[in-house]
């Protein structure tokens, strides 16, 4: 992955009808890492993402991508969106759902083969959901449909990840088989960003965070960015950070 | 069954009678294909805006005696365009936006025909059909239009079925979704066309948004949806043009009735999602539950 570096951003700045949603910033992310993206709730989350992923128009600053242009990588890119993002009720059954990720490499007007079939079976066995693949997407609870989308991460088989707040109201188990998943790849080699809102299970989930509130606030290795000082200035006194034996306990409003 | 056979007879009889009926089938097919996609994007307004923006680009065709097919796609397709800049480029509301331009496309070619009164445009029948006037001309200029927006469909289904889903996904694996959207408009300015004579630009929209809806309601499948639609769109043609012909009403109006009333039994009695079939089971639910808490 060249020099190493999977992510390099230089003074980015997003503005939406006149409003700032991210100001003046500069990162850079190595490969192989799980990455999270916290703040607030309209700290610009979704919106770096969005903005890596190339789909804001007239943003100012420069990203790249692996070292590219983000238009030179995108068979290489899987995007998980929020839940909430989605139509439910879309007539789509669960794994017409995970052969979406096997789109990129069809040619335009190529249909999905038997290896496509069995490369969206296995996604989702390895998420636990091939018992489910007959069922329309709605029918499933909230984590299960947050583990189909990751098997349709899978099936993409790419090399970047990013996901829109994954773990935002899903099951424990969900949950456990999420991360498990999310750490595997780490370990493959493959690089992660994953949007998430809660402050609690951030060290132990993330390798590395990017800390935003419409600014960067800090960016660097869990430890480093969890502290104190950088906690208050991205949450603005709506986190309540009591100090144990073992660290801190952080909580979030 | 008199009806049955008389309408029968008049229909191995007379041409204009067949012609009406494979108008109305055809776009039945057409527009019950498209819809699908129009209501799983959530533009209904749109549809029918485009369809109202293709009036003055007929009109302005039939004065200078181009064909109408042109001169709707090219209103429709700058309606469209003109709806996305006014929302991008401003803080109207989309919704806001269409309303503002369709109505003003309309308007312009309501009055371009009270301009040219006498001129043999007639503002009846393009706002509302005239499906026993279908011309042979008319019938393969619509069977034209239908395998171009049927190959279409085809031939893009994944991209659409992507983008309509999970618009966010389709643009970062580098899918045109812009494009894909404008496409779509063009595709609803050409079916308009194609339903001109057989349904009228007022009520495009039902056979659009109607049966699609109809078929939302019955499968989980869009493959499914889209097959059942063109059913539900085609037969209420063929139940329209019959009610037309027997009791000698309007007969755009007759075939959107009838699409109606499939919509209407459909909401009712839907296996999954009927309101009187979910009524019967919570019933049913509540009946066994006490007659187990009595036993």
């Amino acid at each position: 992955m060249g020099n190493g570096l999977c992510l390099e951003i230089n003074q980015l700045s997003v503005s939406y009808h006149g409003e700032k949603a991210l100001e003046d910033i500069s990162l850079s992310i190595p490969a192989q890492q799980l990455v999270g993206i916290i703040g607030p709730n309209g700290a610009g989350k979704s919106t770096l993402i969005k903005a890596i992923l190339g789909l804001i128009p007239g943003y100012k600053g420069k990203i790249k991508v692996l070292g590219k242009n983000v238009n030179a990588i995108r068979k290489q890119i899987a995007y998980v969106p929020q839940r909430n993002d989605v139509d439910m009720d879309f007539p789509v059954l669960v794994e017409d759902v995970v052969l979406m990720g096997r789109y990129p490499h069809l040619s335009w007007y190529g249909r999905p083969k038997k290896e496509d079939r069995e490369i969206a079976l296995n996604s989702l066995k390895q998420v636990g959901m091939l018992d489910y693949h007959k069922r329309q997407i709605g029918e499933l609870s909230g984590g299960q449909q947050q583990r189909v989308f990751l098997a349709r991460a899978l099936a993409q088989e790419a090399n970047l990840f990013f996901l829109d707040e994954p773990f935002s109201g899903i099951d424990v188990t969900s949950e456990k088989i999420i991360i498990d998943i999310l750490r595997g790849l780490r370990d493959q080699g493959k690089t992660l960003f994953v949007v998430h809102h809660d402050l609690s299970k951030v060290e132990s989930y993330f390798d590395s965070l990017i800390l935003l509130n419409k600014r960067l606030i800090s960016c660097g290795n869990s430890e480093e960015v969890l502290g104190v000082d950088q906690i208050e200035q991205a949450y603005e006194g709506s986190a309540v950070i009591l100090s144990g034996e073992n660290g801190k306990l952080v909580v979030s409003s | 069954m008199d009806n049955l056979s008389f309408f029968f007879d008049a229909l191995f009889q007379y041409k204009f009678l067949q012609n009406a009926m494979m108008a109305g089938v055809l776009v039945g097919i057409i527009c019950g294909v498209v819809g699908c996609f129009i209501i799983l994007r959530g533009m209904a307004l749109m549809g029918d805006a485009i369809s109202h923006a293709v009036l003055p680009g007929v009109v302005i065709a039939y004065m200078i005696g181009a064909s109408f097919f042109i001169g709707a796609v090219i209103t429709g397709v700058l309606t469209a365009l003109a709806i996305g800049y006014v929302s991008q480029n401003s803080k109207i509301k989309h919704d806001s936006s269409i309303g503002i331009m369709f109505t003003a496309a309309f308007a312009l070619g309501v009055v371009l025909i009270t301009l040219n009164r006498g001129t043999g445009v007639d503002l009846w029948h393009i706002l509302f059909g005239n499906v026993l006037a279908v011309s042979t001309t008319d019938l393969w200029m619509t069977i034209g239009i239908g395998i171009v927006v049927l190959t279409l469909i085809f031939l893009f289904y994944k991209q659409l079925v992507l983008s309509t889903f999970d618009p966010i996904m389709a643009q970062a694996i580098g899918l045109p979704t812009k494009l894909i959207h404008y496409i779509l408009m063009l595709v609803l300015s050409l079916v308009t066309v194609a339903s001109l004579n057989s349904v009228g630009i007022i009520l495009v929209v039902a056979m659009l948004i109607t049966p699609g809806a109809t078929a939302y309601l019955l499968t989980d499948r869009l493959p499914v949806m889209m097959g059942l639609s063109a059913v539900f769109g085609s037969v209420s043609a063929i139940i329209g043009v019959y009610y037309s012909f027997i009791y000698d009403v309007a007969t755009g109006a007759s075939i959107v009735l009838v699409a109606s009333i499939f919509f209407i039994i459909a909401f009712l009695l839907s296996p999954k999602h009927g309101i009187i079939v979910r009524w019967g089971r919570a019933k049913m639910a509540d009946r066994n539950t006490n007659e187990n808490t009595s036993i």
